[in-house]
């Protein structure tokens, strides 16, 4: 069934266009990448879908609620999770403290001004943690973690509340091949399992073509291209804009190199 | 008619004569980054400067040239403090360097006392322009229509400097990213220099044209940098075009609204500024401002509870005060109670700002609050002294829920600013409602019940009332509520992706802060028997500020210590010396640079250091900006 | 040929923590190296380090010859040393040829200096767009106006952090024509990539980083055929 359901989506700033009037549909349980050269607005799509920024136009529907322009803790409420490009966590409290945090604000325990926040929702926590491979590092200050991890730490957060749609903003940059398709692969498989609808972007083709069902290309704030990763890697108009002769990568049809 | 055609005269001249010295100020912290406090001090010493040149040199030249004298000296003075002192500040948090420049402006104050003396000096009318122009039959000034062309004139000019020459260029280019610039091979600490000089000499010259008008004195220096926060507040900090859009309004506002609300003309400015900030976050012109690079977030380690042992030691050290009155005299335990009430009030000012990242410059609003609120209630209701409290208490957090929720819609110097605007607002109420608030008289007789009317008594219960709300933030700190805070802080669009809104977690944040300040506030005011318009004022909120900082910004309540250490200090100080501003800004300078992390910092390396020798040594303090 | 640059020992820290363990490396005049390492490697913090943008640093770098481990960034930027940041750092609210203005200083005996209409044919598409702010930009325009800006200091050595970093693979392509060009010219650079395939389309040398020590050196080519440094230390 769908889960969301996207039509005629804009947003410019200042006169120029990030995206224009785009549209497209996710089911739960469908993975869907969104690619496309930096500034082609994948940034403002997520923001958009999460509610940081309000479109000027288009409908974003949710299980077929009309949800546009709802602000982000409202998107939270109905399911909405995300990460970030730049890996945001709460770095003065330590990797479990992170996740609790998380889990308290899902409960809505947040405005509770007694008792102790470490003592709640330590079992959930954990739980959370294990499949990431962040039980042991659970007592470490957040701030000490390597990238990759602060990227694991980012994501057992947005799992806390049990969310509906996961967006995922380049969740693989920087971090080694192995680590980045293990990641990628708690995701997927989490995904499948409790049917969310997953939908990421993503710089390094060989994650994109390695996990998505389909590939959307966004470029100049419109989506020029969709389909399943075969079809996308031999759209003209995709190699041009976009990917090139593939010289730069490694997965897609070997291109020549520039002279 | 023509007389309101005359005030709109009367009122673009007082404009121009902020945009001399607010164009400074915007120009100095587009580049450093650095709300400079002292801007009012420098624009008080080109006209004492300026004063003291047009008494030796007479005439057309003499006076001019006086002025042009004593503008470039201020430039010189400018340079001077760039180079010793800001210079070690400029990757220091912004707090730092407001309270350096702030404790300059002390030094300041007292040094133009020592040279100039403490009395009021009008200078010289400048030569053929003493009479006045006839405008619509009503006389206007012939100086101030000279002065009114200066505004548009230095505007000019300035544009044309930053827009037509490499060195403006360069400054935009600093403006944005002044790493970046010094990576392409252009010499910060020259532009600086030159830059804190630009600054200055505008804030030198728009206090040397002044001196035919007003008189001065050694305290326009506090009352022109409160004006001119709000000019480049409402105009936006570091745009020009806006100081100078922001001055006319400012100007205007108050030419016209003595005439009109005189009784709240005082008012009016902030309201503006409050209605401005709120409908544009960053000014009339300002942007929003680029994360300031190279200012690195202190070293913040996790926040845990204290250990049982700790715990212990903190309730034998306050039953080792409760035995004070045992054997300390009656003035040792009014100062101790004095102590124990700031000490609260910075405990609540520490927990808006380590823990909510909130800095208020104007947290006294809430302290005073609560003060009129307990005095008003024991006075005119009658009420014993508990009630009144509670009263007092009420009011501050009324007042804070009221301010607070205009302010946590801003963040950064923005928001210091709001506060600042509010807690003048509430200054200004308190100073101009005499018929409620006595005025500038204060009102008198507030004092505790009989239970408490000793010192000893009354100590007791201020070190209750100081335990009690200490430990009452620390729980806050460490509850879900806590926790709350603490996220937005670290991150506020990761707390809000995940559902929690950053503005009201603050504004209850603020509210509690407010609360707990209001019942210092109050105890005070029994604690002096007395209230008045001081306990809001700026000077209040930056004792606070200086006691959070040398506490450590980054502990939970390391402002407790900072407050008795600082109030115990200047306790001292003022019975000691005559010049007590000059000692306490040379300490709250040497402070800052001796001491950046505060005593609870400090205290928290020495614990560190102790645990891991391996580890390798801490960055060498921030040499010259690099 | 002689060392243009050579950094001996090179220790490096962010705030507390030492992020670089005694690197090594040299350039010589005219010559492409690849610093190649995966994010966190060390590779910013080594040209933060060469161009003495690091809190505290120690080691040996010359320059020249010289010794400059000591001396400022700007000094190092006099001497002939130009450093572009991974993150482009353009001035946003300032036009192209503002930007440009920003990076130019007086040009170096013997050689013909940089000015705008040599770095507009050098990068065409920002010849069309002087007047725009740098804000305004696509972040491969903005690639090539970090380029060009820095090399309006006329520069013998630029130090290139990760050039290709989030830039669609066409604009990659269009990037190493433009480096080749560079090197043609005879200018000498360190780039710093995590993308194999890109560094060897314009190396001669590379230099593997990992966690703050480097671990292999040779040419491109023998870094490239050996699987096991690749799957250890690369994002390959």
């Amino acid at each position: 069934m769908t889960l969301l359901d996207v039509a005629g989506l804009s947003k410019s700033y200042g006169g120029v266009a990030a995206v224009r009037g785009i549209g497209f549909a996710l089911r739960a349980g469908e993975v869907v990448a969104l690619i496309g050269p930096n500034g082609a607005g994948k940034s403002t799509c997520f923001d958009m879908l999460n509610g940081q920024i309000r479109p000027d136009a288009g409908t974003i529907r949710l299980d077929g609620v009309d949800v546009t322009g709802a602000k982000p803790r409202r998107m939270a409420a109905r399911g909405v999770a995300r990460t970030f490009q730049v890996a945001a966590t709460f770095a003065s409290m330590t990797v479990r403290e992170n996740v609790q945090a998380a889990c308290l604000i899902h409960a809505g325990a947040m405005a509770w001004p007694f008792g102790r926040a470490d003592r709640r929702f330590v079992a959930e926590a954990e739980r959370l943690l294990d499949p990431v491979g962040l039980l042991a590092q659970a007592g470490r200050p957040a701030a000490e973690l390597a990238y990759g991890d602060v990227k694991r730490l980012e994501l057992a957060m947005a799992l806390a509340g049990e969310p509906r749609l996961l967006l995922m903003d380049e969740p693989t940059a920087g971090m080694a091949p192995a680590e980045r398709h293990a990641l990628m692969g708690v995701a997927v498989e989490r995904a499948r399992r409790a049917a969310i609808g997953l939908l990421f972007t993503e710089h390094d083709m060989d994650i994109v073509f390695g996990h998505a069902d389909r590939v959307m290309v966004l470029s100049r704030g419109e989506l020029i291209a969709r389909g399943s990763a075969d079809e996308v890697r031999r759209d003209p108009r995709v190699r041009a804009t976009y990917l090139g002769g593939g010289s730069t990568f490694s997965a897609a049809a070997g291109g020549d190199a520039p002279a | 008619m023509s007389f309101v055609f005359a005030q709109f005269l009367t009122g673009l001249a007082g404009a121009s004569s902020l945009f001399l010295v607010a164009s400074g100020l915007s120009i100095v912290f587009g580049v450093s980054r650095i709300v400079n406090f002292a801007h009012g001090a420098f624009a008080m010493l080109g006209a004492y400067m300026a004063y003291s040149l047009t008494e030796r040199f007479a005439g057309p030249f003499g006076f001019w040239g006086s002025i042009v004298l004593a503008s470039l000296g201020t430039a010189a003075a400018g340079a001077l403090v760039e180079m010793t002192l800001l210079r070690r500040l400029y990757r220091a948090p912004e707090l730092f360097q407001l309270l350096a420049t702030f404790g300059l402006t002390l030094v300041v104050e007292d040094l133009v006392v020592v040279v100039w003396g403490p009395d009021d000096l009008l200078g010289p009318r400048a030569p053929g322009l003493a009479g006045a122009v006839r405008v619509f039959g009503e006389a206007v000034p012939s100086y101030d229509l000279l002065l009114i062309a200066f505004g548009p004139i230095a505007f000019g000019l300035l544009w044309l400097l930053f827009h037509r020459t490499r060195f403006g260029t360069l400054v935009r280019a600093a403006t944005q990213d002044r790493e970046m610039v010094a990576a392409l091979g252009v010499d910060q600490r020259w532009l600086f220099t030159a830059v804190f000089a630009l600054g200055a000499f505008m804030a030198g010259f728009g206090g040397a044209v002044q001196i035919p008008r007003d008189a001065v004195n050694h305290g326009i220096d506090l009352r022109l940098i409160v004006d001119v926060f709000v000019v480049v507040v409402i105009g936006g900090l570091g745009s020009v075009g806006g100081a100078f859009l922001a001055s006319i309004l400012v100007a205007e506002l108050d030419a016209f609204g003595i005439l009109v609300l005189p009784g709240v003309s005082l008012v009016l400015v902030f309201v503006v500024m409050a209605v401005v900030l709120v409908v544009r976050p960053f000014g009339l012109l300002g942007r929003p401002q680029a994360q300031a690079r190279a200012v690195p977030e202190p070293d913040r380690r996790p926040w845990a509870p204290l250990p049982p042992p700790a715990r212990f030691a903190v309730a034998i050290l306050v039953a080792t005060a409760a035995t004070l009155p045992s054997w300390a005299g009656d003035y040792l335990v009014t100062v101790a109670s004095e102590i124990l009430i700031v000490a609260l009030f910075a405990a609540s000012l520490q927990f808006l700002m380590s823990a909510g990242a909130m800095v208020s410059f104007g947290h006294a609003a809430y302290f005073g609050l609560g003060a009129y609120g307990a005095a008003l209630a024991a006075k005119h209701l009658g009420l014993p002294m508990l009630p009144a409290l509670g009263c007092g208490m009420a009011l501050a957090i009324a007042g804070a829920a009221l301010f607070g929720w205009f302010c946590v819609r801003l963040s950064g110097v923005y928001f210091a600013m709001l506060t600042l605007a509010f807690a003048q607002i509430a200054w200004s109420v308190a100073f101009q409602w005499t018929a409620v608030t006595g005025g500038d008289n204060g009102l008198l007789g507030v004092w505790p019940d009989g239970w408490a009317a000793t010192p000893r008594a009354f100590f007791w219960v201020c070190l209750a009332s100081t335990a009690a709300g200490v430990g009452l933030l620390r729980a806050a700190v460490f509850s879900p509520f806590g926790a709350g805070l603490r996220a937005v802080r670290d991150s506020a669009p990761r707390a809000e992706a995940l559902g929690l809104g950053r503005a009201p977690v603050q504004w209850a944040a603020f509210a509690l802060a407010g609360g707990v300040a209001g019942w210092a506030g109050g105890l005070f005011a029994f604690l002096k028997g007395s209230v008045f318009p001081d306990s809001l004022g700026i000077g209040t909120s930056v004792d606070g500020l200086v006691m959070v900082l040398l506490g450590g910004i980054g502990t939970v309540s390391g402002g407790v210590a900072g407050a008795a250490v600082y109030k115990a200090l200047s306790v001292w100080l003022v019975s000691q010396t005559d010049e007590s501003k000059l000692a306490l800004g040379l300490a709250i300078i040497g402070l800052v640079l001796l001491l950046p992390t505060g005593l609870g910092g400090a205290a928290g390396r020495f614990r560190g250091g102790l645990r891991s020798r391996a580890a390798p040594p801490p960055a060498p303090a921030a040499g010259p900006a690099r | 040929m002689t060392a243009l640059l050579e950094v001996e020992g090179l220790n490096g820290w962010y705030g507390r923590a030492q992020a670089l363990f005694g690197v090594g490396l040299s350039i010589a005049e005219g010559e492409v190296v690849a610093l190649l390492g995966r994010n966190g490697a060390g590779k910013s913090t080594t040209f933060k380090g060469i161009a003495g943008l690091l809190d505290r640093r120690d080691g040996r770098i010359a320059f020249d010859g010289m010794d400059v481990s000591g001396l400022p960034t700007p000094a190092l930027v006099r001497r002939g040393l130009a450093y572009v940041p991974e993150d482009r750092r353009i001035f946003a609210d300032l036009t192209v040829e503002e930007n440009l203005e920003v990076g130019r200083r007086p040009p170096r005996p013997g050689t013909t200096p940089w000015t705008p209409e040599r770095l507009f044919a050098l990068f065409p598409n920002l010849a069309e767009m002087r007047r725009r702010r740098g804000g305004a930009m696509s972040g491969g325009e903005q690639q090539m106006l970090s380029i060009a800006r820095a090399l309006m200091g006329n520069p013998r050595l630029v130090l290139l952090d990760e050039p290709s970093e989030g830039l669609a693979p066409k604009i990659v392509e269009d990037m190493a024509l433009a480096i080749l060009a560079l090197k043609r010219d005879g200018l000498s650079i360190l780039l710093s990539e995590q993308n194999l395939h890109f560094a060897r389309l314009i190396s001669d040398r590379a230099v593997v980083i990992d966690r703050g020590h480097i671990r292999l050196a040779g040419t491109i080519a023998e870094i490239a055929a050996d699987p096991e440094a690749c799957a250890a230390y690369l994002s390959v």
